[in-house]
């Protein structure tokens, strides 16, 4: 990450009981993440640290917090620089740390300086007291971490998000120690890893740039063949949009649904249906390989061997006990199969183990991990050679880019607001009882009887007004599609929101979305847009139910 | 608890859970080709010994009818199951094709963020080393 060069979670799961205070913001928690935040739940019940929650809905976590930062969606960018704003005002920055670590800090302070409490609470629809209070807990107390997940980077603005929390931690020196950090709380078991390995457009494995000349050259080297120009490729949500326009003309999709996860669904399956060739491998017909020109069926997890990294870059052996059904095949065993059908070199590998040895050769952060080394805990990269024991804290003493550098960040609406015609807010985020697109947990029966179906939450008064009562059938509308869902009327979400999650195919937010993306991290944002609401009948066809 | 019956199981297979971030362990005891508990060890890293009801309960979908068995491929119209030599062939020629008539870039290739490290390290060479482009990316942004 650009403000001090790495894109993974500062520190570890074990230390966050050592901070004095967390900032815990667009995270819910206890429902995405359980486990992580029964440690964040002991640090405040066991040993007493401060907790800030900022969130839009009244989550699980406010029960354990001191102070609840209740923003309207979309308005993160204004209330931290009103925080960091109030943490210079009351002198509770880390003057040490600022001059000695970091660079920048002058400009970005005239920027914050304007952001005075009074416009961010405009803006915010937060306190000015609760403001005040939440800078003294954060600004006041070291350690102090800070913990994010997809309601901060699911927005246009997601990349400044970051930023911003990044500035606040420079500003009051909490890198680099144990019980502070920066940690974004990756959303599926293998998001880190993925991007560990180079499954993105701008990096080859261990985050080597494919614009730097010297990387190109060695990977040409390693490969035995040329390496495709120095600019980055597609992202996901352009790969799409380009095979709508037919200049992707065939797109191979592992273990992803992007026909249910990626916004503005009816626009996604137009564009698939565009490609000469869609190749879906896959446990399950999903929604998206229902698309497929071909189909290939995949092992589990409990089917193969293998690595997981998990939030805190610690790699972690995934073990096969069962052969998998049929003639299903581990997605490595196919890759394999497929390269050496096209007639590549250097895919004759006989097990995953042999590829991380692979891997280890060309991926610094990498270079010490072996499976012989990953019996018990695994190991935390940075670990670059085989005598090292790897990195539960990141940042101790000096960044990878040198200094930690501050950056001016401005507030800017979301790209979507309420108007007349749409006059509510929607956000999307998960449930505890089910995972991502469904694909695998609406297939266990226990999680089905848990959380049956989609329940869009609607605040008490919004829902009043509307003449809509708890557990009644209503419409959703946005400008891209219509979902029909039933209420929970409730008070989490504050006034004029709307919450659904992305779990369930009958009644799919993802259909209301929208995809305008982040120019820089390319990240839809899914946690806002506009919407009507009214009261309506029961779909007829209820499938899936 | 005054009894309680146990099973003993084939074996307890320590291993990584399937399905958010946090990464816990969990140990699989299995009997008779099936999961009939799910424990995790107290002493290992990051969950201590705790887990959620996804990790704890969630693997059923392992025998789930649905799973897909055979490869699948579509003509005309209709997905078909094939053998793997055919299906193979088939898309190791048509990529062949598409590469040489509109060149690598037209071509893209999407990881897994629920695969394996060593997939998706394949996943980026194949892309890169085979079709020879970087248009490859993962589900990281959702
Ligand atoms: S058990 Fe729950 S908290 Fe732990 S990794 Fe699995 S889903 Fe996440």
């Amino acid at each position: 990450m650009q403000a001090f060069g790495s894109g993974a979670m500062t520190n570890s799961i074990a230390d966050i009981v050592e901070a004095k205070a967390i900032l815990a913001i667009g995270t819910n928690t206890t429902e995405a993440h359980p486990v992580l935040s029964l440690q964040i739940k002991k640090a405040v019940r066991q040993h007493g640290a401060s907790l800030i929650v900022a969130d839009p809905r009244r989550i699980e976590l406010v029960d354990f917090a001191t102070v609840h930062l209740r923003l309207e969606a979309g308005t993160d960018l204004a209330l931290l620089n009103g925080l960091a704003h109030i943490i210079l005002n009351e002198n509770l920055h880390d003057s040490a740390f600022i001059t000695e670590r970091t660079e920048n800090f002058e400009a970005w302070k005239a920027v914050v300086d304007e952001y005075t409490p009074d416009r961010v609470s405009a803006i915010t629809g937060v306190p000015v007291d609760d403001l005040v209070r939440a800078a003294r807990i954060y600004g006041g107390a070291r350690p102090a971490s800070i913990f994010y997940c997809l309601g901060i980077t699911e927005h246009t603005v997601g990349h400044q998000n970051v930023l911003a929390l990044a500035n606040l931690a420079l500003l009051t020196g909490n890198l680099g120690i144990r019980g502070g950090g920066l940690n974004p709380i990756r959303g599926q078991n293998n998001v880190q890893g993925a991007c560990d390995m180079g499954g993105l457009p701008n990096y080859y494995p261990g985050y080597q740039p494919v614009t730097d000349p010297a990387v190109r050259e060695k990977m040409t080297a390693f490969y035995g063949v040329e390496q495709p120009p120095a600019t980055p490729g597609l992202t996901m949500g352009e790969l799409i949009q380009a095979a709508g326009e037919h200049r992707i003309r065939a797109l191979y999709i592992m273990g992803e649904n992007p026909m249910m996860s990626d916004p503005n669904t009816n626009h996604v399956r137009d564009c698939l249906e565009k490609l000469d060739l869609l190749i879906v491998q896959d446990l399950f017909l999903t929604e998206t390989a229902a698309l497929a020109d071909v189909v290939f069926p995949a092992a589990a997890f409990a089917e193969k061997d293998g690595t997981f990294t998990n939030t805190e870059r610690r790699v972690q052996r995934v073990r096969q006990v069962f052969d998998p059904p049929g003639e299903a095949r581990a997605d490595w065993q196919i890759l394999c199969q497929l390269a050496r059908r096209m007639g590549a070199r250097g895919w004759d590998y006989t097990s995953p183990s042999e590829i991380m040895e692979e891997i280890a050769q060309i991926t610094p952060p990498y270079g010490g991990i072996h499976y012989d080394r990953l019996e018990g805990d695994g190991l935390q990269w940075p670990c670059p050679s085989r005598d090292h024991n790897g990195t539960p804290i990141l940042h101790v003493g000096k960044f990878p880019r040198g200094r930690g550098r501050f950056h001016p960040v401005h507030h800017q609406p979301a790209a979507e607001l309420p108007d007349d015609e749409y006059p509510l807010m929607l956000t999307t985020g998960r449930i505890l009882q089910h995972y991502h697109t469904g694909t695998m947990t609406r297939r266990v029966s226990g999680l089905n009887i848990l959380a049956p179906e989609e329940r869009a939450e609607i605040n008490t008064l919004d829902a009043a007004e509307l003449g809509i009562a708890d557990g009644d059938w209503i419409r959703i509308a946005s400008r891209r599609g219509v979902v029909t869902v039933r209420a929970r009327v409730c008070e989490r979400p504050r006034r004029g929101l709307v919450f659904m999650t992305f779990h369930f195919v009958e009644a799919l937010s993802n259909v209301l979305t929208n995809n305008a993306l982040d120019p820089i991290a390319k990240v839809p944002e899914y946690k806002v847009c506009a919407v009507k609401v009214e009261r309506a009948y029961p779909p007829e066809d209820r499938t899936h139910a | 608890m005054a009894y309680a019956p146990t099973l003993s199981p084939d074996r307890v297979a320590r291993t990584t859970c399937p399905y958010c971030g946090v990464g816990c362990q969990i140990e699989l005891h299995t009997k008779g080709g099936v999961v009939y508990r799910v424990s995790a060890p107290f002493d290992a890293q990051p969950n201590q010994g705790k887990l959620c009801v996804k990790g704890r309960f969630g693997h059923d979908y392992l025998w789930h009818p649905d799973r897909l068995t055979v490869p699948l491929l579509r003509r005309n119209g209709q997905l078909v199951p094939v053998g793997w030599d055919e299906a193979l062939g088939f898309v190791a020629d048509r990529l062949a094709a598409i590469k040489s008539e509109s060149g690598p870039g037209a071509i893209g290739a999407l990881g897994g963020s629920r695969c394996t490290n060593e997939e998706n390290y394949l996943m980026q060479k194949f892309a890169r080393q085979v079709i020879g482009t970087h248009n490859v990316d993962n589900c990281a942004r959702l």
